[in-house]
């Protein structure tokens, strides 16, 4: 069942890649088209975080700072690792600090 | 041809990087969410995708159908599409059509990116080499985080269950910034995520609807010029 999904999956990412690089030639044309297209991983990533992330821990105030520490790191345009890494610390330093009390 | 392989290695190290510290937390979510450790490796091998494999893994976690999860992955991976195509337009004219299917397997957002910005036409060596450290730094973080999610302590994977989405974040945030209307759409994903979630709307079925739903308005409220797009 599993590995059947995990086979799909992995089928429909490689055509998805595959098929615009071999079949098809020059630029699309269509500008509502080309402009949902622009949106889609911006909406799609952004659906995705929120409001998940808030789920993701042992508790909704250690996601919390690890939210604020990812909007904030990303706002001054830190790389994927550094604001990454820096949610992470974030959440283990709050976690920490909620045991303590 | 040696020297494009080389420097499509090298610049492809800082990716491996940064994929390895990311599939860390995949690995650690895939086998919280029950799969084997061969599952999980074998997913990143195949997939080289994070948000794409994430969806998946929620949608697999949660047993729902698999138009659901092709679906999902359709939309999420809609982007590579394009991608795909931007990249054709800057092969080197001498790649054939089965090379075209092998560096078709791993154009992941990051790889694009350095392609894109790498001086001249692409050459089939130097594609390879570009790809070949991300792919073995994906699929090897994946297997180290499911081996060693069972060994850390619990407030540890609890930390590295939001690398994802901190990656996630680090993504939209910068251009949200500069551009109104990618602001917008997320925002108007966002909240109808979160309204969607509060009506126990399956996680595939939501991030379908919301991608979708806030992409469609905003092309139709702001579509985006000829050089804004790739």
């Amino acid at each position: 069942m599993t590995w059947g999904y995990i086979a799909v999956m992995a089928l429909v990412t490689y055509l998805i890649r595959a098929l615009p690089l071999t079949l098809i030639h020059g630029k699309i044309q269509n500008r509502w088209v080309r402009s949902f297209l622009y949106y889609v991983p911006y909406a799609c990533l952004s659906a995705m975080t929120f409001p998940a992330i808030f789920f993701a821990t042992q508790s909704v105030w250690s996601a919390a700072a690890g939210v604020l520490a990812a909007l904030v790191l990303a706002f001054f345009d830190r790389s994927l690792i550094t604001v990454a890494a820096g949610a992470c610390l974030a959440v283990l330093v709050v976690e920490q600090l909620l045991t303590v009390i | 041809m040696k020297k494009e392989f080389t420097q499509g290695l090298r610049d492809g190290a800082p990716i491996m990087a940064g994929y390895f510290a990311v599939s860390f937390s995949f690995g650690i979510l895939a086998v919280q969410g029950g799969l084997s450790l061969l599952q999980a490796a074998l997913t990143s091998l195949t997939n080289v995708t994070s948000a794409g494999q994430f969806a998946g893994l929620q949608i697999i976690v949660a047993g729902s159908t698999l138009v659901e999860l092709v679906l999902t992955q359709l939309i999420i991976n809609l982007r590579y599409a394009l991608m795909s195509l931007s990249l054709s337009q800057k092969l080197d004219e001498g790649i054939s059509l089965w090379q075209r299917l092998i560096i078709a397997f791993a154009n992941t957002d990051e790889i694009f990116a350095v392609a894109m910005a790498h001086a001249g036409s692409l050459t089939f060596p130097y594609l390879v080499g570009l790809q070949i450290l991300p792919i073995l730094g994906w699929t090897a973080g994946t297997a180290t985080g499911a081996i060693a999610g069972s060994l850390l302590p619990a407030a540890l994977t609890s930390a590295l269950g939001v690398a994802l989405y901190g990656m996630f974040i680090a993504v939209v945030v910068p251009v949200a910034r500069r551009a109104r209307p990618v602001l917008a759409a997320a925002l108007l994903a966002v909240a109808m995520s979160c309204v969607l979630t509060a009506l126990h709307i399956s996680a595939g079925v939501s991030i379908i609807v919301c991608t979708v739903a806030a992409s469609a308005v905003m092309a139709l409220l702001h579509p985006v010029e000829r050089g804004d797009a790739l």
